[in-house]
């Protein structure tokens, strides 16, 4: 046993003084992740924030065609703003980015209107703008609105019941809870803990197997009066260690960026104080073993640092694919899908972030398959390093 | 002390040896000499337990290879063909390293530490990282690591392999001593006159086969060839055993 402790020991010095390792380990997983996470998210909500709180500004032309029209958009909140354009002018306008929309209010609106014709409005829009497209919706539906309210006038007048015209009426219940609205961008989070997690454990089971023999280390190695297995246990030990600590600091980190997230203004919340952060760190840890044991399985088949980098990097996708499938199709949790390592920890963490009770079984079962799986793999890993071709 | 006998190993479609047997004894040098691909490293590789032997048996102090691996590896010092120094640990981490794992712990193992690093006059460059090391300074860190446990026998593979003069001499001085305190010294090489100079008993392997052995005065004797090389020579090109 002590053996296993004195490789463990000199493999973490080892690879805490290799820029690179520290690099990849730590600064991507535990920086790199959650700031480009906290920045994406930000930009969302501010721009959904923005653009539900900001008074609709609108600069009209000939504003004192329509009055009562006037009258209604300031009811609903809109900044009026009297503008001197000529339709071509107007469109140069926006087109230039000088208005980002303009309503003209046409010479005939008055006479149409009192006709019962249909009075002609232009709203001056550029589509291809994205920034302003929210403020265009906004404007066509209060116009829309304005002209539904006085079709039913008209018809009242005339005796007709205004329902005629709304042949069917859709009603759109939206049923999200605040925290569940944000899961689509949490379930982000988990990849981001696999990735980091991963990454952190990645140069040390290269450099158990690949490494050692590409340095010539490994010969002597195996020279000295320790079992081979002892040797592979205490690598597996350090690369397990790296996994936890980059996974630990990762999730604190997230746990700092989202607390200056604007989260609730998009009508989210996040389940994200320290104790579910720990609880998630217990539950991802049940992948650690299975995660070093496959990488350095994956790592022992090949012959240089070089090839075991490339083949690590598909490896690394593996148990990401079922959590990107599980993000995009909204699966649920389900004792059968806990079966499931990596996808079984992903429910279970946004279930913990969602704030939804987790059936006791559905922990067993997860934390149960993937230990065992990972017991396997590093049998496996054991059962490698016995070979002579491991020598190269 | 080394006694092998009828060694064979396969690998793949390789006959790597066909029949390797000799002895190597107590307060001797023994050279392992032959072309490259020979059979040296691999039998090396057996004698140091990291490969098995598919048939034959290696003794090493009465520990069998293939059945006492952990016995042969406690009385056996290895310095390998390429160093193999963990470059971020400094010269001193790697010995201690090799101890540890050897179960030296606390006073012991820091004192023969010291004892190495002093007689290596490693002292310089003991605590800096290996990365920056000359090729001698390795060979003296390799060294240092294969003797941290006083082995009674030493097997050096090639160790004169891109050395200068001054760090060959040390190596030799080194390996004299080793002899003179009663050690079993076994080194391979593929150069005559550096085996020539250092050696009580050479082994010629060719092929797989060991094809001469004895004192260098028997190996002349048997081939007879004038000089040394002249009977490495010989000796290489022949299928069967001489002497």
């Amino acid at each position: 046993m002590s053996a296993v402790w004195t490789v463990f020991r000199k493999e973490v010095l080892e690879n805490l003084r290799d820029r690179r390792v520290i690099l990849s380990a730590f600064f991507f997983g535990v920086l790199l992740a959650p700031v480009i996470f906290g920045l994406t998210t930000t930009m969302v909500s501010k721009r959904a924030v923005a653009n539900q709180d900001k008074p609709l500004n609108l600069p009209i032309a000939g504003a004192d065609r329509a009055p009562n029209l006037v009258q209604f958009l300031r009811e609903n909140g809109v900044k009026v703003q009297n503008v001197e354009l000529s339709s071509d002018q107007a469109m140069e306008a926006v087109r230039s980015g000088a208005q980002d929309l303009v309503l003209i209010i046409g010479d005939d609106y008055a006479k149409a209107l009192k006709a019962g014709e249909s009075a002609p409005l232009s709203l001056v829009v550029d589509t291809s703008n994205g920034n302003t497209s929210p403020s265009a919706d906004r404007a066509r539906q209060l116009l829309n609105a304005y002209g539904h309210q006085l079709a039913v006038l008209r018809l009242m007048v005339r005796g007709i019941n205004p329902t005629v015209i709304d042949p069917v009426g859709v009603h759109t219940l939206d049923v999200a809870t605040p925290a569940g609205r944000s899961l689509l961008i949490l379930g982000m989070m988990t990849y981001f803990c696999f990735m980091s997690m991963l990454v952190g454990g990645f140069y040390l089971a290269i450099d158990t197997t690949a490494g050692e023999r590409e340095r010539g280390s490994l010969e002597p190695l195996l020279t000295l009066p320790v079992s081979r297995s002892q040797l592979i246990v205490g690598k597996m030990l350090a690369t397990s260690a790296f996994m936890s600590v980059s996974l630990l600091l990762t999730l604190a980190a997230f746990g700092v960026v989202l607390t200056y997230i604007p989260l609730e203004a998009l009508g989210m919340s996040a389940n994200f104080g320290p104790r579910v952060i720990l609880t998630i760190f217990a539950i991802m840890m049940t992948f650690v073993p299975m995660g070093a044991g496959l990488m350095t399985v994956v790592a022992s088949f090949t012959r240089s640092n070089r090839e075991a980098q490339s083949w690590l990097s598909v490896v690394m996708m593996l148990p990401i694919a079922p959590i990107m499938f599980a993000v995009v199709t909204g699966t649920k949790p389900s004792a059968g899908l806990m079966a499931v390592p990596s996808l079984s920890q992903h429910l279970i963490a946004t279930s913990l972030m969602r704030g939804d009770s987790i059936p006791a079984l559905h922990v067993l079962i997860c934390a149960g398959t993937t230990l065992a799986l990972g017991a396997l793999l590093v049998g496996v890993a054991i059962k490698l390093y016995q070979r002579e071709a491991i020598l190269g | 002390m080394i006694q092998v006998d009828g060694l064979r190993k396969r690998f793949g479609a390789v006959q790597a040896l066909q029949d390797v047997s000799f002895s190597a004894g107590d307060g001797r040098i023994t050279g392992l000499l032959g072309h490259n691909g020979a059979g040296k490293s691999t039998t090396l590789r057996i004698l140091s337990t990291v490969i098995r032997a598919n048939e034959g048996r290696a003794l090493i102090d009465g520990h069998d290879c293939a059945t006492d691996p952990l016995g042969v590896r406690r009385s056996l010092g290895v310095l390998p063909h390429a160093s193999g120094l963990y470059a971020h640990l400094s010269g001193r981490e790697n010995i201690r390293y090799y101890g540890e794992l050897h179960g030296l712990r606390g006073v012991e193992l820091n004192r023969s530490i010291d004892q190495l690093i002093e007689r290596l006059a490693l002292g310089g460059v003991a605590d800096r990282r290996a990365k920056g090391y000359s090729q001698g300074e390795r060979l003296k860190v390799g060294l240092a690591r294969a003797l941290i446990h006083r082995p009674q026998t030493i097997i050096l593979d090639e160790p004169t392999n891109g050395l200068d003069v001054n760090a060959v001499r040390m190596l030799r001085d080194l390996i004299r001593e080793l002899r003179e305190s009663g050690r079993c010294v076994l080194f391979s090489s593929h150069v005559m006159q550096e085996v020539a100079a250092l050696c009580d008993d050479i082994v010629i392997i060719s092929h797989g086969r060991v094809v001469v052995r004895g004192t260098p005065a028997d190996i002349l004797k048997a081939t007879g060839a004038p000089d040394l090389e002249e009977a490495f020579v010989r000796a290489a090109d022949q299928p069967g055993e001489v002497a």
